[in-house]
């Protein structure tokens, strides 16, 4: 009873607010004041709606946190996502979905699907420094650019080709990762986040100016799309072709970046996030832990950066822009961060629905910023979060066995 | 066992250690007193390699370790349980521990030691699925010490495990850390500010001031002379 009254005055307050500009018309050419009332009327009741809505989500979200704290409550989806049975269901039956889709929908559609793949591809790479390690990267995208410009050199100058470079572009990543690594070993938190996006600026910098080694502005054009034993294919086919191969890398990427987590290094990097000190204390080698971090999130955006430039066939600096960092980053926050399934499920919305939505386009930035405080109000651990393997200790009762 | 010789430890310019010198004896247990900003935890990070001194040299079994990097000095036996406990609030306590052993790859004497810890403090067994962060501040002490005896140490420090806990709860983890002493010959390093609790419980003690090491000798003399009780017993 309490949120209706509030919500009355809230939308009265509104229309009072909105009244100058969504009421009040003055007609220039005709000198006249138009009075459009409905239009109060639809502020009125949009607002109610809204402030209602709003109330009644806080006030969920706030018994809910009460139920949690009592008895440990998880919401329903994160119990299914607990039940490996249907966890190998799901992602079989999201296997076959995914490589029957270009069969189903037409160029377009799977040229947006590539798109989205590969920030599928950054996203979990990125993943691997923030979600996993804790260290905030805002420069990512330049590794990204280092996968797409090796390519992009290495097929100019010496004609070599796609699959030549795929593992080429990831290493040389990697090694620009590790250089990354080193001056910030000793930097945390804000001062971190800085450094890598002077770095990432940097990079851009570089590329634009340095014009005898990368072309520039203009960028390289006419790069080589990725060969099938020499057939000839028209546009269909090597897009059919290049969604296979995103996809593959795809699952190459989960599998892997699945082991890392599970992995003794990755339980460091969770450590390192957690707890410096006691990581230290622990014994655990923190510079090494940091410049893998850096350096196998970097391998994935360079990998996925030599697709990339062959599948536009044309790159240059402004792909590689802050924004395109901020993109990757707001696709692991909004996902979950360190949750494999998260960071994809974000790449998906992030890059699927401006593309679906381009009626609206001019309101993406809005939408993207509401969104993202919406997110950090209801769920700040992200869409979905990080799934915990549980595991049992049988300790005691062993030793009696052995007597 | 443990043997440091005259070292200066310095923050940027600011000298915190001013030529300490100690010594612990294998199976002993010594506590080092002090004041707030006396130097207690600076030792215990220069020992671990933390804050390396600037000069001076520290030798484990007769071994220099002086600028050997956190890691392998952790490697070499020498283990913390940090000041304020610093577990690792996202894991459960199952995985906190598994972090203890993090260097460790024999997985039958990693299973020997967790069956050891579980029944030092069994209230672990009970939360080992919790998440860390959710413990009661003396559960967490508890975690955090367990978590260190997991890595097997020849010597153990501790920095205050008394800091923020009930008097009962202080006496139940010093009767362990006497326990741990006795039962597995672990020479334990006390850093304390209840000197009366700790003087109680070690061999011999080390008052500390002002970064230097004042008086030193065996607990229970230190405990009865005149000034460690007017400066630090309050009697």
């Amino acid at each position: 009873m309490q949120g209706f009254k509030q919500s009355i005055l809230v939308s009265i307050w509104f229309v009072f607010l909105t009244f100058p500009l969504m009421a009040v018309r003055v007609n220039t050419a005709d000198r006249i004041v138009e009075w459009r009332w409905m239009n109060m009327l639809w502020v009125a009741v949009a607002s109610f709606v809204l402030s209602y809505a709003w109330r009644y989500m806080l006030a969920r979200k706030q018994a809910r946190n009460k139920s949690e704290e009592s008895g440990q409550q998880q919401g329903r989806v994160q119990v299914l996502l607990e039940d490996m049975g249907f966890r190998y269901r799901a992602m079989g039956v999201l296997l076959v979905l995914a490589l029957i889709f270009p069969l189903v929908f037409d160029t377009y559609q799977n040229t947006i699907m590539i798109s989205a793949l590969i920030y599928v591809v950054l996203g979990l790479g990125l993943n691997i420094s923030v979600g996993l390690a804790g260290l905030l990267d805002l420069g990512y995208v330049a590794f990204f650019g280092v996968g797409a410009y090796s390519y992009a050199l290495l097929n100019h100058h010496f004609d070599l080709g796609f699959w030549a470079i795929l593992p080429v572009g990831g290493i040389l990543s990697c090694l620009f990762g590790v250089v990354l690594g080193f001056p910030i070993l000793r930097l945390r938190g804000d001062y971190l986040a800085i450094v890598t996006l002077g770095f990432g600026m940097i990079f851009k910098v570089v590329l634009e100016n340095w014009s005898d080694f990368t072309f520039g502005p203009s960028g390289i054009a006419n790069i080589d799309k990725p060969g099938l034993f020499g057939i000839d294919m028209n546009i269909d086919g090597s897009t059919l072709y290049i969604y296979y191969i995103m996809i593959a890398l795809v699952v190459f990427t989960i599998l892997i970046t699945n082991r890392l987590r599970n992995s003794r290094i990755g339980r460091a990097w969770i450590a390192l996030r957690e707890d410096e000190i006691a990581c230290v204390a622990m014994g655990i080698d923190m510079a090494r832990t940091k410049l893998s971090a850096y350096a196998l999130g970097a391998f994935w955006a360079g990998m996925v950066g030599v697709l990339f430039a062959a599948k536009t066939t044309f790159i240059n600096p402004a792909s590689f822009t802050f924004m395109e960092s901020a993109i990757i980053l707001s696709i692991v926050v909004l996902g979950g961060m360190g949750s494999i399934l998260g960071v994809i499920l974000g790449a998906f919305i992030l890059i699927l629905l401006p593309e679906y939505m381009r009626a609206f386009s001019e309101y993406r930035m809005l939408a993207f910023g509401a969104a993202m405080v919406l997110m950090m109000i209801f769920r700040p651990q992200g869409i979905i979060s990080n799934i915990r393997t549980k595991y049992e200790y049988k300790g005691l009762r062993e030793e009696t066995d052995n007597g | 066992m443990l043997k440091i010789n005259n070292i200066q430890t310095y923050y940027g310019n600011i000298q915190a250690l001013k030529d300490v010198s100690l010594e612990v004896k294998e199976g002993e247990i010594v506590t080092l007193i002090g004041a707030n900003g006396a130097g207690k935890t600076t030792t215990l990070m220069s020992i671990c390699g933390i804050t390396p001194p600037r000069t001076g040299d520290i030798t484990l079994d007769g071994d220099s370790i002086t600028g050997l990097s956190a890691e392998k000095i952790v490697q070499q036996g020498i283990v913390q349980v940090p000041e304020g406990r610093r577990i690792f609030p996202d894991m459960t306590v199952f995985e906190n521990l598994e972090m203890g052993a993090f260097l460790r790859t024999n997985k039958q004497l990693v299973q020997q030691d967790l069956n050891y810890v579980m029944t030092l403090f069994p209230i672990l067994e009970k939360r080992k699925n919790q998440l860390g962060g959710t413990l009661s501040g003396g559960e967490q002490q508890m975690l955090a010490i367990s978590r260190a005896l997991m890595a097997r140490p020849r010597v153990l420090l501790l920095d205050e495990p008394s800091l923020g806990l009930a008097p009962l709860i202080i006496k139940q983890i010093f009767d362990i850390i006497k326990q741990i002493n006795k039962e597995s010959n672990t020479t334990i390093f006390l850093v304390e500010q209840n000197a009366n609790q700790a003087l109680k419980l070690a061999d011999r003690g080390y008052v500390m001031e002002n970064g230097a090491i004042t008086l030193v000798d065996d607990a229970d003399r230190l405990l009865e002379n005149d000034d460690v009780r007017k400066a630090y017993l309050g009697l």
